[in-house]
Formats: C-alpha cells, sequence, structure tokens
C-alpha cells in the first residue's frame, strides 16, 4: 500500500515534469511578448530592455535550465500582466474553479446514480424511456450553446439570474447547471447499464431467495457491484472539470483558472500558463490516485 | 419417514412459459410434486429439462415477463402461494422456504462480508441484529464448518475455498431453520471429494432441523446418494416419479432407463471397452521435469514464496495411446496442459514431440507444431468467438497454416468434418449460440480435427455436459481415435470417466504425479491412498447405506 502510493507519486512527479518541460517551449513558440506589452511604436532599445529585463533576451536553452533552477527553489516566476508572483495568481483562481467543479460533480453523479437505479429495476417503462431521452440530450447537448440560451433566456429575457460574475448563490445557478449536463447524461447511461447486469446476476438471485426488501437489494447490494465503471467514467469527467471548465467559465465570466490559462495564453503570460498547468496537473494526479484508492475501498477484490 | 399424508409443499400442474423473440416456448409442463417434512426429494434431470425452474417458481425468482406462470398452484403449508402479496411473498422467502445455488462464488456478492451476507437474513426477517446477529452468524459457521469462525466472519467470498463458500451458503440457508430447503445442484461446482462433505452437511442438518429437502440434480449418483423419493424430468416434462429405490432399480421410462445406463460408473463388465486398439511402439511426446512455480510475493521486505503448480513431473505417451491425467481442481494438471500447447512456459524442463524439445522452438517450428496438436476446452460456449459463424470456426486454422487445404475445398471439408462429429453441413452457417451445449463441443472437436492433428489435448472437455451426452462424446472420441489413429490427453477431475476410455492413467495432486498405471491395474488395484479416496467419494445409493 506504502510501497504503491510512493510508486505512483514518483510516477506522477515524473510525468509533471515531462508536461512543464513540454508547456515551456510551446509557449515559447506562440511568440515574443514584447510585442504585447509595449507600445506599438516602442523603439528597438526599449524592446530589449523589456527582453532583457524578463530574461527572454538569452538562448532558450539557458531560460528553460533557469526555469528549472527556480523550480528547484519554489519560484515560478513573475506575471507580466500583473506584476507579482505568477504561483500566487493561479493558486487564488484555482479555488473558484474547484468549487464549481465539486458541486457539479458531486451533484450530477447523486443525481445520475438515483435516476439510473431507477430506470434499471424498471427496463422499459416510462420512467426509464424518460430518464433515457433525457440523459442523451443532456450528453450530446453543446454546453456553450446552451450557456448563451441560458444567459438569453433567464438573464437578459426574463431578468432571473445573473449574466455573469461571482457572489451570490443566484451567480453559482447557470454555470452549475451547464457544467452538470454532460456528466449527468454520461452517468445516467453508465449506471442504468451496469445496473442492469448487476441486476441480472447471481448474487442477486440470493438476496431475493433470502427475502431482502426490494429496496435493500437494488441500492444495497447491485448498485455497490455497479460503482466501479461509474467511478472510473466520473473520475474522468471530473478531471476534466478541474482543468478548467474553459469554455463555461469564460462565457459566464467565472475567474476560475480556466479562464486564466485562456486569457495567460492570449497575452503571452508564460510564467502564468506554466504555474497554472503545474497546479491543474498536479490536482489531476492526486484526483487519480484517490479514485484508485476509492476502486480498493469499493471493492474487496482489488488490493494493491 | 415420509409424510405423504400432510405435505408442507404441494405443487400442481403448474406450467411456466417463457416468452422469447416470436412465440411463447414452454420451459415447465403440467409438473406435479410434493415435500413433506423431514423428507427428501430429488429433481433428477439434465439441462434444459425445466428442473431449475419449476422450484424457481416456488421461491418467486421467476421474473414475469419474460416468465409467465401460465397454470398451476403451489399450496404451501396449506397457502396459495400466488395469492400472497408482494410483502408477504418476500417474508417466506429466506425465513420458511431457503435456496442454495450451485455456483457459490458467483452466487454470493463479492463485495461484502460472509458475515454481514448472513446478518441480513436476520435483520431482513425481523430476527435480531447487531451484536446478536453477529453471535448468531458465528454460531451458524461454526456449525457449518468453518475453522475459525470469530475471524473469518469478516472475510470476502474470494478467501473462501469452493467448497467452503457452499457451506456459507448453506448457513445463510438454515439461518432461521427453513421447512424447506431448496438445492439448485449444490455439489455440480466442487471437487469430488468436497461433494461427499457438503452432501453429508445437508443429510446432518436435515436430520437436526426435520427440514424438507428438495435437491435439484443432474448426477445420478448424487440423486441416489440423497433421495427418499424422486422425480425425473425431461423436456419440462415429468416423466417418471416414485420412490429412489424402485426408480432407480426398475426404472418404467425409456428416458430414465437411458439415463441409468448412461453412467460412466457402473461395473466394468457391463460397459463396452472403448480403449484403443492400436498402440504404436513410437513414443509421440516425451515429458521430462516439467515444473511450473509461481511468484507469490517478492520485494525487497517479503521473502521470495513460490507456489508450485506443476512439480517436476515426467511421463511419456505413445503413437495412438490415450492417456488420462486426473486430479481435484489446484492439483496442476490443466497447468501441464497449458504448458504442452506454448499456452504457458515453464519454469523448467523438456517436452520432446517428434525429436524436438517445444520450448525450445523457434516461431516457425512452433506453428508447424501447433498444428500437429489440438486442445479442446471445458466450457463449449466461452471457447468460441460468438460472432463467427461455424464454418469460420472450422475453417481458421487453414487460414493460419496456409498449406493444409486450397481454398476451393474448404467449404466441402467444412461439411466433412461437421458429418463426421455428428453434425449436418447446413449447420455451418449457424453461429455458436443456436446450438446445445454438446453440439458445441462437437464442433470444438471438429475445429481441432481441421489442421489434422496427431495428438489432441482434451482439458475437461465433457465435464460442462450432461450425462447421457457425455457418454456419447467419448464415443465420438473413441470412433475419432480409431479413424485417425489419434492420440489423446485427456484431463479431467472424474475418475471413473476415463475407465472406459484411456489406456493409461496418471493421478495429480498438488502438482505431483501421486500414482501412474494401465487403467485396469489401477482401477482392480489403486495403491495409493487418494487415488482410493477419488475412488470411494462417488456418493452411494441412500437405501444401501441406510441398510447397514
Amino acid at each position: 500500500m506504502i510501497t504503491y502510493l510512493g510508486r505512483r507519486a514518483f510516477h506522477s512527479i515524473l510525468s509533471v515534469i515531462g508536461l512543464l518541460t513540454l508547456v515551456f517551449f510551446l509557449t515559447r513558440l506562440t511568440g515574443d511578448p514584447s510585442a504585447l506589452y509595449l507600445p506599438l511604436d516602442s523603439t528597438a532599445e526599449a524592446r530589449a530592455a523589456f527582453a532583457r529585463l524578463n530574461g527572454l533576451d538569452q538562448p532558450i536553452y539557458w531560460q528553460f535550465l533557469e526555469y528549472l533552477r527556480d523550480l528547484l527553489q519554489l519560484d515560478f516566476g513573475e506575471s507580466l500582466r500583473q506584476n507579482r508572483s505568477a504561483m500566487q495568481v493561479a493558486l487564488e483562481a484555482f479555488p473558484e474553479t474547484l468549487k464549481l467543479a465539486a458541486v457539479a460533480i458531486t451533484l450530477s453523479t447523486a443525481l445520475a446514480i438515483l435516476v439510473g437505479s431507477l430506470a434499471a429495476a424498471r427496463p422499459g417503462s416510462m420512467f426509464d424511456r424518460i430518464a433515457s431521452l433525457i440523459s442523451l440530450a443532456g450528453a450530446s447537448a453543446p454546453d456553450f450553446w446552451v450557456a448563451i440560451v441560458g444567459i438569453l433566456v433567464f438573464a437578459v429575457g426574463l431578468g432571473l439570474l445573473p449574466t455573469s460574475g461571482t457572489g451570490t448563490w443566484a451567480h453559482w445557478i447557470m454555470p452549475t447547471f451547464v457544467l452538470m449536463l454532460r456528466p449527468f447524461g454520461l452517468l445516467v447511461q453508465v449506471v442504468r447499464g451496469t445496473m442492469l447486469s448487476a441486476l441480472a446476476s447471481p448474487y442477486i438471485k440470493t438476496a431475493r431467495a433470502k427475502g431482502l426488501p426490494r429496496q435493500k437489494i437494488i441500492f444495497g447490494h447491485a448498485l455497490r457491484n455497479s460503482l466501479l465503471p461509474v467511478v472510473t467514467v466520473a473520475g474522468d469527467l471530473a478531471t476534466s472539470l478541474v482543468n478548467g471548465a474553459v469554455v463555461v467559465e469564460s462565457i459566464f465570466g467565472w475567474p476560475g483558472i480556466g479562464k486564466l490559462m485562456i486569457d495567460s495564453i492570449i497575452q503571452r503570460d508564460f510564467a502564468v500558463v506554466q504555474s497554472t498547468i503545474l497546479v491543474t496537473a498536479t490536482a489531476i494526479f492526486i484526483l487519480n490516485i484517490a479514485i484508485d484508492l476509492l476502486y480498493a475501498v469499493l471493492d474487496p477484490r482489488i488490493r494493491y | 419417514m415420509s409424510n405423504a399424508t400432510n405435505p408442507i409443499l404441494k405443487v400442481e400442474g403448474l406450467t411456466v412459459d417463457f416468452l422469447s423473440d416470436d412465440e411463447p416456448v414452454r420451459a415447465v409442463d403440467d409438473v406435479s410434486f410434493h415435500v413433506s417434512r423431514g423428507e427428501t426429494l430429488v429433481i433428477l434431470g439434465e439441462s434444459g429439462s425445466g428442473k431449475s425452474v419449476s422450484t424457481s417458481t416456488v421461491m418467486d425468482l421467476i421474473d414475469c415477463p419474460p416468465g409467465d406462470i401460465v397454470a398451476g398452484s403451489c399450496l404451501f403449508d396449506g397457502v396459495e402461494l400466488s395469492s400472497l402479496g408482494a410483502e408477504a411473498r418476500r417474508n417466506i422467502n429466506g425465513r420458511r422456504i431457503a435456496m442454495i445455488f450451485q455456483d457459490p462464488l458467483a452466487y454470493l456478492n463479492p463485495v461484502y462480508t460472509v458475515g454481514r451476507q448472513i446478518e441480513e437474513v436476520y435483520e431482513s426477517h425481523g430476527a435480531g441484529s447487531g451484536k446478536d446477529a453477529r453471535a448468531k452468524t458465528i454460531e451458524l459457521l461454526r456449525r457449518v464448518g468453518i475453522p475459525e469462525p470469530e475471524n473469518r466472519v469478516d472475510f470476502y467470498p474470494h478467501q473462501f475455498s469452493g467448497g467452503q463458500r457452499q457451506r456459507v451458503m448453506i448457513a445463510m440457508a438454515i439461518a432461521l431453520k427453513p421447512d424447506i430447503l431448496i438445492a439448485d445442484e449444490p455439489t455440480t461446482a466442487l471437487d469430488v471429494s468436497v461433494q461427499a462433505q457438503i452432501l453429508d452437511l445437508l443429510r446432518d442438518l436435515q436430520r437436526e432441523t426435520g427440514m424438507a429437502l428438495i435437491m435439484i440434480t443432474h448426477d445420478l449418483e448424487v440423486a441416489s446418494s440423497m433421495a427418499d423419493r424422486i422425480i425425473v424430468m425431461n423436456g419440462g416434462k415429468v416423466v417418471e416419479t416414485g420412490i429412489a429405490k424402485e426408480v432407480f432399480s426398475n426404472p418404467q421410462h425409456a428416458y430414465t432407463r437411458r439415463l441409468i445406463s448412461a453412467l460412466p460408473h457402473g461395473n466394468a463388465a457391463e460397459a463396452p471397452n472403448k480403449r484403443s486398439t492400436t498402440i504404436a511402439d513410437k513414443t509421440l511426446l516425451k515429458v521430462e521435469h516439467l515444473t511450473k512455480h509461481y511468484v507469490l510475493a517478492s520485494g525487497a521486505f517479503s521473502s521470495k514464496r513460490t507456489f508450485k503448480a506443476v512439480d517436476d513431473i515426467s511421463f511419456e505417451i505413445r503413437r495412438g495411446e490415450t492417456l488420462g491425467i486426473v486430479g481435484e481442481s489446484g492439483s496442476g494438471k490443466s497447468s501441464v496442459a497449458r504448458m504442452l500447447l506454448g499456452l504457458n512456459e515453464p519454469s523448467s524442463g523438456k517436452a520432446v514431440f517428434a525429436g524436438e524439445n517445444i520450448f525450445e522452438m523457434n516461431e516457425k517450428r512452433l506453428m508447424a507444431f501447433r498444428r500437429k496438436v489440438q486442445m479442446v476446452f471445458q466450457d463449449p460456449y466461452g471457447s468460441m468467438n460468438p460472432r463467427m459463424r461455424v464454418y469460420s470456426i472450422i475453417s481458421e486454422p487453414w487460414v493460419i497454416h496456409r498449406d493444409i487445404l486450397p481454398k476451393n475445398r474448404w467449404k466441402a471439408r467444412v461439411a466433412e468434418l461437421l458429418d463426421l462429429v455428428g453434425l449436418l453441413p447446413e449447420h455451418a452457417d449457424r453461429y455458436p449460440h443456436q446450438f446445445s451445449g454438446g453440439q458445441r463441443q462437437r464442433i470444438a472437436i471438429a475445429r481441432a480435427l481441421a489442421s489434422e492433428p496427431e495428438l489432441v489435448v482434451c482439458d475437461e472437455a465433457v465435464s460442462a455436459l450432461d450425462v447421457s451426452i457425455q457418454a456419447q462424446m467419448i464415443d465420438l472420441l473413441a470412433e475419432l481415435r480409431t479413424r485417425f489413429s489419434l492420440s489423446y490427453i485427456f484431463i479431467t477431475h472424474d475418475l471413473p470417466i476415463v475407465r472406459h476410455f484411456a489406456d493409461r492413467i496418471m493421478v495429480m495432486k498438488d502438482g505431483k504425479i501421486i500414482e501412474e498405471g494401465q487403467t485396469s491395474a489401477l482401477f482392480g488395484a489403486p495403491r495409493h491412498e487418494y487415488t482410493q479416496s477419488l475412488l470411494q467419494a462417488v456418493p452411494k445409493p441412500k437405501w444401501l447405506t441406510q441398510a447397514q
């Protein structure tokens, strides 16, 4: 168990280093930041001074070595845009994303387990058909379209909800709903499928022969055995949300890490791009290890 | 003992249909039976005879749809079961009528401890909870013979052996001292020696509690060792019913007579000898010091532990000879087969086939070798690709070994092979699921013959089949042997089945050969204690043991 965690952590660190290397060189392919940060008519001397100040005059391999040296000292560089620690900028935005992702994934998973289980308990029933229809629509509706229509109807048209930003609970409704659509739709399908096969398995016959009440059979015996694939898919979806729901955050002006990442890329704020990647990658690796541990909790046959 | 005047369960005229795509299929047709307290009723039948459906209907385990109870009544202790509401019906299951099943690993929930699953019985019938239920559970596990029940109560099903799992199932079923215990093929998935223990346990429990036992089986020996009364089912109908001793000694119906005559375990004098007639002097395969170790645990902090699946075994087989390898699960018999086919690598040892060690062959030589050695697997359902037609399944070897047959002759050859194994040429266009278990095993044999092998390894090839089908398959294998001068390695856990078929028998236990000899010598005078116990583990008829 401890050796397993150690091995996973070691592999994760290797992957993060690889990822950061890739990002370092890719961002520098996007162009020279001085073109964005200095006035159009600035002189060649001013550009050179800007480059020297930010270490951009060095050869790229030298910049990389310096970046690595700074990393070891937990110095993640300065934001060009905000003139403060890039890591601080990233860490300020990340909790906003995390909150939104946690609420969306928890609600959609819980709801999907309930709806999927009830649908599987009576396959072919009216409830099952409606659940299938809604989940299919949820899984296939483009989120940007739903978001924009939502703003048009509920914010602009009816004036019930704010168009964007944060602050009150009302600000949460539309972003959460839009983020929940896809996970909910996919998870209902997964839960329904695995529950159907679990309910047809021999140990359910035993439970019925024991005279267990129906809800205990469905939510005790069948559901517990159906959770592994659900955790896999939900974990995957959570990963994509933690990564920053770029589109949804941008549309609703949610100050999360996805929005920060896009803005920094456009502005060539290299240090911030690198810091956001480091933060989200670390979070995703931790999430994946947590999912593996959850497997072992759910299924006693899995041991590390 | 039997109390026919006042049966606890009386089923009359039960008729059940299953709705399939086009029209309902009648699974159970006008079936009547009854059982009294303290009595054992055996329902004997082969797969598809409707024996499980009848009792599942009593337990309300048939889903409607697709099931449809067309007619009949189930009178339990004077109450018509179908008239009860869902809650009253649920209350009978587990409390007054309990059931155990064939494969305890599949029928126990893998994610709950066995203790939890037994406690649930008490809780759901309001017969105890918490510490009380736990104490009762531990006591129950002790009663059914689980060692150290205080610890084992918190173990999960996969941490028990097959026999122990069935004991756990039995504990769960008898928790509330039911009036009736229905046992659906309770020992079919178990080794013979374990089977005997489980049957003993069931008999003891019945004596203690006075419950009625309904036992469903396809195994005539198990049936005869347990039954007071017996009903024989075939094609959804009851074809014979009566006192067990009378049914066995004087079967009335043609089907029952056929079943009893198909018994492989009868006297040697009665059965025709199917052993090889021509055994060449030439050695076909010579195995020397074959060993397979599995590393269980190794690491910086734990010492290396190994499990010897196959432990230094040597044997040889001559052209045209049939070697039976007999052993219980875990004896290493299948590991031997897998290594000989190159499916697993041995840890050490040699196997010389036609002058060449198969473990040192290069890819090309190995291809040629694999053509000469074919395997027939145990599970005719799992070992065939469900999306391939029979034609493609049988002709696949010719796709791989291009030199066997030109493509324009494939169709004719497939028809020939199907005819050889007793199927029809038009079967080539069908899919595996459209066949019965026995027919599928015939297809598997046809596929094995397609590459014109010299040695066929049969790994429990008839174990999953009904008794009467088993006999047919052995006949077929024997006939093919004479026709193509094939050699067989016939691996089985069922010693008597190879009696009239194998020339030589090797008994394996814990990876070692513990006895080897000519078949008649081994059956006549088994030297090793284990071989003797295997022969004796075959259940004896109840009326004989009671008379003693």
